[in-house]
């Protein structure tokens, strides 16, 4: 099977082209020790099929970082399990072109036969910056294929081409026009592998490139020349510096490379340029809508909008969807229930399995329509302006704006946000970055801030009803999470990832449609692994809160209970209010039972530790049990407070239970206003998500860092909480 | 500059420049990986440049290069030497 890798500038379209080639025969992995996505696809054509290889989007072959490196390993052939590729897709934004070409005149050095995917030519066309396909492709000498992608305009030829040049062989036919370093550059290079091509070979299993000399001589303090002078040791790093300093006597070797080629670039071009019938350069679509958007004064407030209509749309489209879920998941209940004895097993699939995950599904149309509309904003180019506007804010945390899109990802959920973190280049900032991003309120908190809110903050209305006071309170715990955040990440830049300032070089793409095939594949990615996550690790959670809360069962009490039922029947009730009354009786047997069940034993054994916080043994369980994914919180208060099965955040009678629970001893409320803040607060700023813990890991590599993001944050929690609750019941 | 008769051609860097001011590249400085980020995004000798807007308090900057959109610090900018 050929191996085709598909390489582009960011912002050119690459994903959409990949995913108009590939469908859905996508395999997403990891490269080992970094953090770039592997992601593979495979093209039919009527003579065979074709490996597409999705690299990341990058502006050069520069590599100052291991996840950089990638991309040169798999041209050198030397990433494992990537064969070398036979073939390079490189697709590039028309209407960029000077920029997106500087890419091409590196990738065609490389040997392995390249043809252009010309994407985005009707805006190009827009733009007044039309080149002919066919002159650029004499230009060039190397194929030019006219695509449109979001529009799937040109796909099919796309595919024809793919199929020819991986056909015959390519390589002896395609041979591209490359760029001319300066002399100077190629004769160091060239004597360079002559002298170290032996010593190379004896140590590796491949040949020394020119490809990597090159890089290794230019790239100052980069990936290619650490791996080399590691490899070929002190004699090679005194060569390289001679014949550095000795090609560098006007100016440093980078720029002498992007000055030569951007000359031959705009050479290329000029040769492909359609000539325009209107001179007078007119002003762009795109620029004029950043005269609204990136305003000093409205681009702010309309950034202040979005933000306030996306989180508005969560709460207003989600809830006939989730009611659906709600009345589907009792719906499943009663039916297992109707089929199965009443006992064990019925109690671990109605209370356990389906509760749990019944409970945490519900969050799936949250999930997925704030992903649609943050893919949304990304695929338009609204993402790169955002992180614009907010550097100034961000730059006060020691951070930059492009840590600012991670952050709003990790409102709908924490572990896209630490992925998203991969934008910032610096290791230090993107630790930081990952570090805080958890502390942002996901959608898993909701249902505990509406449960929580709703049973015990009032709802008083202010200015005519526009305001009330459980709105506030919401509010307030949004902003607990960003203000927390960045009081934090400002703490560890000066501390811990103490360095220098980071760096904001931003390209500002062109708006565009957004590409509803690349939001909806992102979309489907989110949703299987979040339906995946709450198969797997909520499950096995809500199986093991069942057992602890179910275990032991106590036959006195069961015997006990059986006889006040006894009772109950021989006391020639009515029908109906015999129904109701030994209702009741099973409820509080599942009281008892749960009383001195391992759940309960435990939840006495901790209680001490919450009492500052003013929590019950309840509540210090249910937080406990909630620290795999605190989602599981509603679902477990929901099983203690006796009501088994079919409890969610808008259930009366669970509130009714809340608001009526008494202290053993004093018999006073356990909840009042102090305790359900504090309760929230501890949610908001606690780490209970074991599957972002596991996206760190895999993120930072580091276990320390993990163990960190954990112990701070529950800490945090810890004394927040505490505040929250002496503070609250002194005023 | 020094010997040749040109004295309208002046020399400053980026981050000195007003908003719709544009200028030509004469060098970037510095060294290491943003500057040669600066280079390959098209900050290179006599590259055509416009100023599109600066953010609230000046900085960061929008820029017109190689005819596409970049935002960049005031301290990025300040490696980059225009001539106008």
């Amino acid at each position: 099977m050929s191996t085709v890798a598909v390489f582009g500038n960011p912002n050119a379209g690459k994903t959409t082209v990949f995913n108009c080639l590939t469908g859905l025969s996508q395999k997403v992995a990891n490269y080992p020790g970094v953090t770039v996505e592997k992601k593979e696809g495979f093209v039919k054509t009527d003579s065979g099929t074709i490996r597409l290889l999705d690299l990341p989007g990058t502006y050069s072959l520069a590599a100052f970082s291991p996840d950089e490196m990638v991309a040169v390993d798999v041209l050198l052939g030397r990433q494992a399990g990537v064969p070398l590729p036979d073939l390079i897709l490189h697709v590039i934004d028309a209407s960029n072109l000077e920029r997106n070409l500087y890419l091409y005149s590196q990738l065609a050095e490389t040997g392995i036969p390249v043809i252009i995917a010309l994407n985005m030519t009707d805006v190009a066309q827009k733009r007044g910056r039309e080149v002919d396909p066919e002159k650029l492709s004499n230009a060039l000498r190397c194929p030019v294929i006219p695509i449109q992608a979001h529009k799937g305009v040109g796909i099919d030829g796309l595919v024809q081409s793919l199929k020819k040049f991986t056909q015959e062989n390519a390589s002896d036919t395609l041979r591209p026009g490359i760029c001319q370093l300066p002399q100077g550059v190629e004769e160091g290079v060239g004597n360079l592998r002559e002298e170290f091509a032996h010593t190379y070979k004896a140590q590796q299993k491949h040949e020394l490139e020119r490809f990597e000399l090159l890089r290794a001589l230019i790239d100052q303090g980069g990936q290619t020349s650490q791996r080399l002078n590691s490899i070929l040791g002190d004699s090679f790093t005194s060569k390289l510096r001679e014949l550095r300093a000795s090609l560098e006597q006007d100016e440093p070797l980078a720029a002498q490379e992007a000055a030569v080629r951007y000359h031959w670039i705009h050479q290329q071009v000029e040769l492909a340029k359609i000539p325009q019938t209107e001179t007078t350069k007119k002003k762009t679509s795109s620029e004029f809508i950043d005269n609204i958007l990136t305003h000093n004064f409205f681009g702010i407030l309309i950034f202040l909008l979005i933000m306030l209509v996306v989180f508005q749309s969560i709460f207003a489209w989600a809830g006939p969807l989730m009611d659906l879920i709600d009345s589907g998941t009792g719906a499943v209940q009663e039916l297992v229930a109707s089929w199965l004895p009443e006992g064990q097993l019925q109690s671990l699939i109605v209370d356990g399995v389906i509760a749990g995950v019944g409970g945490v599904v519900i969050f799936l149309p949250q999930i997925l329509i704030l992903f649609l509309l943050l893919g949304l904003l990304e695929d338009c180019g609204y993402m790169a302006r955002a992180a614009y506007l907010m550097d100034n804010i961000m730059r006060k945390c020691g951070l930059s704006g492009k840590s600012f899109i991670p952050m709003l990802s990790g409102f709908a959920c924490a572990i896209p946000g630490v992925m998203a973190a991969r934008v910032v280049e610096n290791r230090r900032d993107r630790l930081a970055t990952i570090l805080v991003t958890p502390l942002m309120s996901c959608s898993a908190r909701l249902p505990v801030y509406i449960l929580l809110t709703q049973t015990f903050i009032p709802n008083h209305e202010y200015l005519g009803g526009w305001l009330n006071l459980q709105g506030i309170v919401y509010f307030c715990m949004y902003i607990l999470g960003i203000v927390v955040a960045i009081a934090m990440a400002f703490l560890l830049k000066k501390t811990l990832l103490k360095g220098p300032r980071p760096t904001f070089v931003l390209e500002l793409p062109g708006y565009k449609w957004p590409a509803i095939r690349t939001v909806g594949f992102r979309l489907l990615d989110r949703g299987k692994a979040f339906l995946v996550r709450a198969g797997t690790l909520i499950l096995a959670i809500s199986i093991v809160v069942w057992g602890l809360s179910y275990y032991p069962r106590s036959d006195s009490i069961a015997q006990q209970f059986e006889q006040q039922r006894v009772r109950a029947q021989n006391a020639g009730l009515l029908e109906d209010v015999l129904e109701e009354r030994l209702e009741e009786i099973s409820l509080e047997e599942k009281g008892a039972q749960l009383d001195q069940s391992y759940f309960g034993r435990m939840g006495k054994t901790v209680e001490p530790v919450f009492m500052p916080l003013g929590w019950d043994w309840k509540i210090s369980m249910s937080a406990i049990a909630s620290f795999p994914a605190r989602e599981v919180i509603v679902a477990t208060l929901g099983i203690i407070y006796n009501l088994g099965d079919e409890v969610d955040e808008e259930n009366e009678a669970l509130r009714e239970k809340l608001k009526s629970a008494t202290w053993e001893e004093s018999k006073e409320p356990v909840y009042n206003i102090p305790v359900a803040l504090s309760i929230m607060v501890f949610f908001a700023l606690c780490c209970q998500c074991g599957a972002t813990l596991a996206t760190i890991k895999r993120e930072t590599n580091s276990w320390f860092w993990t163990v960190f993001t954990f112990v701070y944050m529950t800490g945090l929690a810890y004394v927040a909480a505490f505040i929250t609750y002496q503070v609250g019941m002194m005023i | 500059m020094n010997s040749q008769p040109e004295p309208k051609q002046k020399t400053c860097t980026l981050d000195c420049l007003q908003p719709g001011d544009c200028a030509n590249v004469s060098h970037c400085e510095g060294s290491g990986s943003t500057f040669q980020r600066l280079c390959e995004m098209g900050f290179v000798k006599g590259a055509p440049l416009r100023v599109v807007r600066h953010a609230l308090f000046g900085d960061p900057l929008v820029v017109e290069i190689q005819n596409y959109h970049l935002s960049l610090r005031k301290a990025e900018a300040r490696m980059v030497n225009v001539n106008f």
